[in-house]
């Protein structure tokens, strides 16, 4: 250790809590290493229920936008209707299911 | 941005319930004032952890001490989520225990009392969580989100602990006189603490206007007190036990419960650290922690060493 003081990482945890559901932040811990951090990690956050898998990672290695950049960050929801299927005209008679 | 149109812009916010987050401006004064209450909240459930400890190795039965280990495990879970919340803003969790460990910390009033007997344990479960449940499901509103999701997550855990707590009180109530006995001289002890649990009286709660602006709570100490008065009286009733509060009386207009005086000195004189068990307390932290050192010391030196291993590893390739 190069400082004096020795502190253990900060990990991100993400669980998947259900077959074919995503991987969901559900919050941190400090580990020091993947190894530790990953049995916290089941420890303190998949206490119920019968998770499929954890995922933790550095949080340092996150690199995030923030809410308060999202109106100029990310287009306008509403200004690309043509990504819609309702933006698309179709006779009546044409069934598509 | 200037400062004042910041501070304009996070007052809209919150007029607008959108949740601040780690990364977005706030003002200096409501990321310190999040910071000692949530650092405050994570204490509690540490400390939280030892009154039902001392109870895990005498339980009544196997059934009830599992359930106990269970509970005091997520007691342990819930300080952590809470140290990861305070540590989104900023705060070093290092820094936060040792405060805890030099006594300079606050935590819940209610953990410096005694458990005396299993009866208390059931009280504790019934009584202590629940009156916690209500402040922290007010608080699964609060506009900081890592605060407001960490609250989310414990009460959904928090439920059984208060059930287990129902359970014990309602074996203990159908017992013997032995047993009731035991139940009457729990609720005896803890009810005035826990109506304590809320806090001082509005009119002398130093933070609750700022906070309430700022929606990190939503109802006032004293409001929150109320709430958990007309949820518990109805449930002495049904266990068939006294309440110990002889003034106790049911508004006919509102319908609400109304307790006798509290005794605020009581309060004060463990905030100041003069409860029966404060320095109790702390000094089993102290011990816990500083004689868990070599297990931290162990877990970082194993690390460094598979790091070495698998750095020799790519040499070798």
């Amino acid at each position: 250790m190069t400082s004096g003081k020795v502190v253990d990482s900060l990990w991100e945890v993400f669980l998947q809590e259900k077959n074919n559901s995503g991987h969901v932040h559900v919050g941190s811990l400090r580990a020091s290493g993947s190894e530790e951090a990953l049995q916290a990690a089941r420890d303190v956050y998949a206490r119920r229920g019968s998770p499929i898998s954890i995922w933790v990672v550095l949080s340092e290695s996150i690199v995030a936008s923030t809410p308060a950049d999202a109106p100029s960050f990310f287009d306008p929801k509403d200004a690309k209707s043509f990504r819609y299927p309702n933006y698309y005209k179709v006779p009546r008679t044409l069934k598509d299911a | 941005m200037t400062e004042a149109s910041r501070q304009f812009d996070f007052e809209g916010r919150i007029a607008r319930d959108e949740k601040i987050e780690p990364n977005d401006w706030m003002p200096s004064r409501y990321r310190r004032q999040l910071v000692r209450m949530i650092s405050q909240h994570a204490h509690s459930e540490v400390v939280g952890m030892l009154p039902e400890g001392n109870w895990i190795t005498r339980a009544p039965s196997l059934r009830r001490k599992i359930s106990l280990l269970a509970k005091v495990q997520d007691e342990a879970g819930h300080g952590l989520y809470l140290y990861g919340a305070a540590e989104t803003l900023g705060a070093e969790r290092e820094d936060l225990i040792n405060r805890l460990l030099g006594g300079d910390a606050r935590y819940s009033s209610i953990f410096n009392y005694p458990s005396v007997t299993w009866g208390d344990v059931g009280v504790i479960g019934w009584l202590v969580d629940q009156a916690a449940m209500v402040n922290q499901t007010m608080l699964t509103k609060c506009s900081y989100g890592p605060y407001a999701r960490a609250m989310i997550q414990i009460c959904k855990e928090e439920n059984f602990h208060k059930r287990q707590g129902m359970e014990i009180m309602a074996v203990l109530s159908a017992g013997t006189s032995a047993q009731r006995a035991m139940a009457q001289d729990a609720l005896d002890r803890w009810w005035w603490p826990t109506l304590m649990m809320f806090g001082p009286p509005d009119e002398e709660s130093p933070h609750s206007s700022e906070l309430i602006g700022w929606k990190v709570k939503m109802k006032s100490n004293d409001e929150l007190r109320q709430w958990f008065v007309d949820l518990a009286v109805p449930q002495a009733e049904a266990l068939d036990l006294q309440i110990p509060d002889p003034e106790l009386v049911r508004d006919s207009k509102t319908g609400h419960w109304i307790s006798g005086p509290i005794n605020w000195d009581e309060f004060r004189s463990i905030l100041e650290g003069e409860g029966p068990c404060n320095r109790e307390r702390i000094e089993s932290r102290r011990e816990s922690h500083f004689g868990g050192a070599w297990v931290r010391e162990a877990a970082r030196a194993y690390e460094e060493k598979c790091r070495k291993k698998k750095a020799l590893e790519r040499e070798s390739l």
